[in-house]
C-alpha cells in the first residue's frame, strides 16, 4: 500500500475537527485540574488528621489505577446510578480528577518552597490566614511551578486520546473510524500522530525555553 | 458475585503481568541506554537519543500503539498484539526513564568522579563503585513511579484485542455483570498490583541506602 495524498486531503478537515474537540477536552479538564489540585494540596495541610489521610488515600487510589478503567467506571457506572452524562463530559471529569492528583503534588512542591520566614513574618503581623495564602504564599509559590503545570496540560492533551475508548470522536477516535470505513489505517493514523506532535512538541519546547530564561534571572 | 468477577479477571492477570514485566525490562534497558547517550560527548549520539525521546513524548502511548498495530502492517511491518504492546509501552516509558537516568547521573557531584580518577579507578570501576550506587538512590523513586505507569499503560493492550485484566472486565460487562462490581473489582486488582510494585521499590530503596552515607 502506498501513501495517498488525495486521501490525506479528503480526511484532513475531519481530523482537524477532531483536534479541535481534543483541545476543548483539554481546556475543559484544566478547569477541573487546577482548582481541584490546589484544593487537594491545601487539604493535605489541614490540621485535621482525618482530612489529611483521606486525601492521601484517595489520591493514591486514583494515581495507582489506569485512567482507562477510571473512564470506563464513569462512563458505564454513572448511568446505572441514574446520572446520564455525555461521553465527552465523562472523559473530561475522569481526566480532570486523575490529573488533579498530579497537580496537587506540583502545588504542594511550590508551597513547600516558600520560606518559613515568610510564614513567620506574616503570622507576626497577625494577618488573617486567608490573606497569608492569597497575598503572600501563593504569589510566591505559583510562578516557580508554571512550567510543571504547563507540562501537565500537555500530558492531558495527549491523554485525551483515551476518550476514543468511550466513544468520543476526538482526534484519535476519528482517525480510527476513518480507518475502519476505508479499510486503510495508514494515512489517518499517521496524520493523527503528526497533529498530536505538532501541538505538543512546540508547546513543550516553549515551556523549556521559558524555564531556561527564568533560571538565568535571579529570583 | 464479587468472587466470580475476581476469578474471571484473574484470567487476564497473566497477560497484564507479562506485558508489565516485558515492557518494564525493555523500558529499563532503553532508559539506561538513551539516558547515558544524552550525556555522550558526541553530538550525533546526543541528537539521536534526543530524537527518540522527543518522538515518544510527543504523542500518547495509545496513538503509538494504534500506529504500530493498525498502520504499520499496511507498509509490511507486522507484529503480534503482544509484541506491539510490549514495544510501544516499553519505548514510551523508556523515553521518560531516559530523562530520569540523565538527571540521576548528573546529580552525582563531579568531585566524586574526579576523586575516583585520582585514586586510579578505571572508567568502568568508577561507574560501578562510585557513580552508579549514588545515582541509583536518586533514580529509584522515579523508577518506581515509571513502573506503576507501565502497569497502568498495559490496560491499553485491551484495545488491540489482548485479553488482559481490562479486556476480561469489558467481556464481563458485555455479558451483563453489574458495571459497578466489575469496575470496582478491576480497580482493586490494579491497585493491588501497583501496591506490590510500590512496596518492592521501597524495599530496594532501603537496600540501596545501606552502607551509603547520604541524606
Amino acid at each position: 500500500m502506498t501513501w495517498d495524498w488525495h486521501f490525506v486531503g479528503q480526511i484532513l478537515p475531519s481530523l482537524l475537527g477532531g483536534l479541535w474537540l481534543t483541545v476543548v477536552a483539554t481546556l475543559g479538564a484544566s478547569l477541573i485540574v487546577f482548582p481541584l489540585g490546589l484544593l487537594l494540596a491545601l487539604a493535605r495541610r489541614s490540621p485535621r488528621a482525618a482530612v489529611r489521610t483521606s486525601v492521601v488515600t484517595v489520591s493514591e487510589l486514583v494515581r495507582r489505577t489506569p485512567l482507562l478503567i477510571q473512564l470506563y467506571f464513569i462512563f458505564y457506572v454513572l448511568p446505572s446510578a441514574g446520572l446520564l452524562l455525555p461521553a465527552l463530559v465523562c472523559g473530561i471529569v475522569g481526566l480532570g480528577v486523575h490529573y488533579a492528583t498530579y497537580a496537587a503534588q506540583i502545588f504542594r512542591g511550590g508551597i513547600d518552597n516558600v520560606g518559613r520566614g515568610q510564614w513567620d513574618a506574616a503570622t507576626a503581623l497577625s494577618l488573617p490566614r486567608h490573606r497569608i495564602w492569597r497575598t503572600i504564599v501563593l504569589p510566591q509559590a505559583l510562578p516557580g511551578i508554571y512550567p510543571a503545570l504547563g507540562n501537565l496540560v500537555i500530558a492531558m492533551f495527549k491523554e485525551t486520546a483515551l476518550f476514543s475508548a468511550i466513544t468520543v470522536q476526538e482526534l484519535l477516535g476519528r482517525a480510527r473510524e476513518i480507518g475502519i470505513d476505508n479499510f486503510d489505517y495508514l494515512e489517518p493514523l499517521v496524520l493523527a500522530g503528526c497533529l498530536y506532535f505538532a501541538v505538543s512538541y512546540p508547546a513543550s519546547a516553549a515551556i523549556r525555553r521559558l524555564e531556561r530564561r527564568s533560571a538565568r534571572r535571579p529570583a | 458475585v464479587l468472587i466470580d468477577i475476581f476469578n474471571t479477571l484473574v484470567k487476564g492477570l497473566t497477560v497484564t503481568v507479562e506485558v508489565t514485566v516485558l515492557a518494564g525490562l525493555l523500558a529499563a534497558a532503553v532508559a539506561i541506554l538513551a539516558g547515558t547517550c544524552r550525556l555522550s560527548q558526541r553530538r550525533s549520539v546526543r541528537v539521536g537519543s534526543g530524537a527518540y525521546i522527543e518522538f515518544f513524548r510527543g504523542t500518547s502511548a495509545l496513538v503509538q500503539l494504534y500506529l504500530l498495530y493498525f498502520a504499520l502492517p499496511l507498509v509490511g511491518v507486522s507484529v503480534s498484539a503482544l509484541m506491539a504492546g510490549v514495544i510501544v509501552i516499553g519505548l514510551n516509558v523508556g523515553s521518560y526513564g531516559a530523562e530520569a537516568v540523565r538527571g540521576a547521573v548528573l546529580s552525582v557531584p563531579t568531585g566524586q568522579r574526579e576523586a575516583a580518577t585520582v585514586l586510579g579507578f578505571s572508567r568502568w570501576a568508577q561507574f560501578r563503585h562510585v557513580v552508579f550506587p549514588q545515582a541509583l538512590i536518586v533514580l529509584l523513586p522515579a523508577a518506581g513511579n515509571l513502573l506503576i505507569d507501565t502497569l497502568k499503560l498495559t490496560s491499553l493492550v485491551s484495545l488491540v484485542t489482548l485479553s488482559d485484566v481490562t479486556f476480561q472486565g469489558q467481556q464481563l460487562r458485555l455479558n451483563g455483570s453489574s458495571p459497578v462490581a466489575v469496575f470496582g473489582v478491576m480497580l482493586a486488582v490494579y491497585l493491588g498490583l501497583s501496591s506490590i510494585i510500590a512496596s518492592g521499590i521501597a524495599w530496594l530503596e532501603r537496600r540501596a541506602r545501606r552502607g551509603l552515607h547520604v541524606a
